[in-house]
């Protein structure tokens, strides 16, 4: 992929100036892009059932959207340095457990686990940075750590959330469902933190190019340690409010949601390496998934069995797209 | 003493090793009951790791960020494929395996075929197709009671003084891959590939014919192991293969093959695999609960990583 590259940044430098002006429109598609499947899955949605297209409707939709879009912001922390957290499911389900059972009985030992296992995940990235290990190989480990812990805290499916969580997921704001804004808020944050202050560009730089970093005299050790805590800091949020929702857990509860927080950053427009990740994106990437797995699906004829596989076709749609915009781009 | 110290040197000698001290444990805990009878089991149960681990042991060392997450869909459809064409009929297993084998190396094809279209991380181009293939295989093998035909069933499950059939056909199958990864054009360009694309490029690999053979080759024994699983557990279902995702990587990190790419090791599979599989059969000895279990399996892959660790690897 190098050398490719450094001929398009050649190029760049050789453009004149009409040609910089498609270049830019170009990016700006490609900066669209997340925004427009968003956009096109809605509008598939609403030919084919116009009622969804309410607020009873978006509320039901996107019902497990805060958690997946949490969930998705984790996996991009641990993306932006050049990282891959195969663990972040079981992760979420372990805190769901956890929030379902100690949290609600011993408030104070509830929260001192959770504070805890946002700990480990810093410990992780030290470890990760300091032995120089592959991420996709300890995360892949602790991904049966935190499936046996939460199995130990919670053997069968129960428990029950705290009250205030509940009353706080059940929160129904005027005219606009609690979803949308709740990710509208989950991406502006996060976008505010990561994009737009100083020590964001250093821990994104830290995944565009550590070399660079390291001599100009930041801790690559620090970095790490803060992304994989942030990861962590997100996990146990996104597990909070999965449980906000489902008012129970159950050991295998976030199972899925390693790999929809993948597929969420990648939809979102970042890339698997070169700290080149957007929040806001992730958060759209976030609900195009939660709307494609929605149980609505069901009433707009599309069978069960394809549920699945209309999240994997909208994931190769969208690349696909972004693609023929890239070749644009060159 | 020389062999001794040479053979400690080699990545792949320490996941035997590893796997010789669980058994130990395990026989002194029982005080040597059922010894015999749980190699012969953890070679049945290691076998159907080792499958998949040699392909995504070849895919692995293409380079970083080359992994085939689409194993587990596969193994699931291929597992009702193979059922479904044998229809319990003595008569039809070779087709039926043959069959399963096309269904697998067609995935294979299709994942590369995505990964060399839309230009996408194979992580991503596998994650996809696997959800798709999920759907195919829930809608295809949806309310089928699909049983092996019996000769099959019993190939699967048959043993020579103690060593199971399927046992020695794997080692001559692995023997057969490490000549391929060693000693043939084929394997040489994946480890050139895993070293420096470009290099391997401007040499005159030809790139992009050894990635889409590695990754169908990945496919194709993804769809066997579909098969084999359905023959020796008397049954196809949709979960079959869902522990083969982490099983298929963990073996190939733990039996030495580099996360990098460009550095595999095949006898390192075998030990990693078995060692995973006296594991848990230590662990379930030892009566320890399935949560204990999980976390115990856990903390040693992460434990063996970090002391195995240290090397360069990007991911």
């Amino acid at each position: 992929m190098r050398p490719e590259m450094t001929a398009a940044s050649l190029d760049t430098a050789a453009r004149t100036s009409a040609e910089r002006g498609a270049l830019a429109r170009a990016r700006l598609l490609r900066g669209l892009l997340p925004a427009l499947s968003l956009a096109l899955v809605l509008l598939a949605i609403a030919w084919l059932n116009p009622r969804a297209i309410s607020y009873f409707g978006f509320s039901l939709m996107l019902n497990l959207a805060i958690p997946i879009a949490l969930a998705t912001i984790a996996q991009m922390f641990v993306i932006a340095g050049n990282e891959l957290d195969l663990s972040i499911g079981t992760f979420v389900g372990f805190v769901g457990c956890v929030t379902a059972t100690w949290l609600k009985d011993a408030p104070l030992i509830g929260a001192a686990i959770l504070l805890g296992s946002i700990g480990v995940y810093a410990l992780l990235g030290a470890l990760i940075h300091l032995r120089n290990l592959p991420s996709i190989v300890v995360t892949l480990g602790m991904s049966f750590v935190w499936q046996g812990l939460a199995i130990l805290v919670l053997p069968k499916p129960g428990g029950k959330a705290p009250d205030w969580l509940l009353g706080l997921m059940a929160f129904k704001p005027p005219f606009v469902p609690f979803p949308i804004i709740a990710a509208l808020l989950i991406g502006l944050i996060v976008h505010f933190g990561l994009m737009r202050t100083s020590y964001g560009v250093i821990l994104r730089g830290s995944g565009g190019n550590p070399a660079a970093l390291g001599r100009a005299g930041w801790s690559l050790l620090k970095t790490k340690i803060v992304l994989f805590a942030l990861a962590g800091l997100f996990g146990v949020l996104s597990g909070m409010a999965l449980i906000g929702i489902t008012t129970s857990a159950d050991a295998n509860i976030g199972n899925g949601y390693t790999l929809l927080a993948i597929a969420g950053v990648i939809l979102g427009g970042g890339e698997f390496v070169g700290g080149r990740v957007s929040p806001i994106g992730a958060v759209i990437g976030a609900l195009t998934l939660a709307l494609a797995a929605s149980p609505l699906l069901t009433f707009m004829h599309i069978p069960p069995d394809w549920q699945v596989a209309a999240n994997g076709a909208i994931l190769i749609i969208v690349l696909a797209a972004r693609v023929l915009i890239s070749r644009k781009e060159r | 003493m020389t062999s001794v110290k040479s053979l400690l040197t080699k990545p792949w000698i320490w996941s035997f090793i590893g796997a010789l001290l669980v058994w130990l444990a395990t026989i002194a805990f029982t005080g040597g009951y059922g010894a015999g009878g749980m190699v012969t089991a953890a070679l049945s149960l290691a076998v159907f790791t080792v499958i998949v681990g040699v392909g995504q042991m070849f895919v692995i060392t293409l380079g970083p960020g080359n992994v085939d997450l689409s194993l587990p869909a596969n193994i699931g459809l291929a597992s009702a494929v193979a059922m479904k064409v044998m229809d319990g009929n003595d008569s039809m297993i070779a087709v039926g395996l043959l069959a399963a084998l096309a269904c697998g190396a067609a995935i294979g094809a299709a994942n590369y075929l995505l990964i060399w279209a839309l230009r996408i991380p194979p992580i991503i181009a596998t994650l996809s197709a696997s959800f798709i293939i999920q759907s195919i295989d829930i809608s295809y093998g949806r309310g089928l009671q699909i049983k092996p035909p019996p000769g099959f069933a019993d190939f699967a499950n048959r043993q020579v003084l103690g060593i199971p059939v399927l046992a020695i056909l794997t080692v001559l199958f692995t023997i057969g891959a490490a000549v391929a990864l060693q000693r043939m054009i084929y394997g040489r360009s994946v480890l050139a590939i895993g070293q420096n694309i470009r290099a391997a490029w401007l040499a005159g690999v030809n790139v992009g014919r050894i990635r889409f053979l590695t990754y169908t080759l990945s496919g194709a024994l993804g769809g066997i192991d579909g098969a084999l699983l359905a023959g020796y557990f008397r049954g196809a279902n949709v979960d079959i293969g869902n522990e083969y995702l982490l099983a298929s990587i963990a073996v190939v990190v733990i039996g030495g093959t580099s996360v990098a790419g460009g550095k595999a090791n095949v006898p390192g599979v075998w030990g990693a695999a078995l060692f995973l599989v006296l594991l848990l059969t230590m662990l379930n000895t030892f009566g320890v609960s399935a949560g204990v279990r999980l976390l115990l399996t856990g903390l040693i892959i992460v434990g063996v990583i970090t002391a195995a660790g240290g090397q360069k690897a990007p991911r």
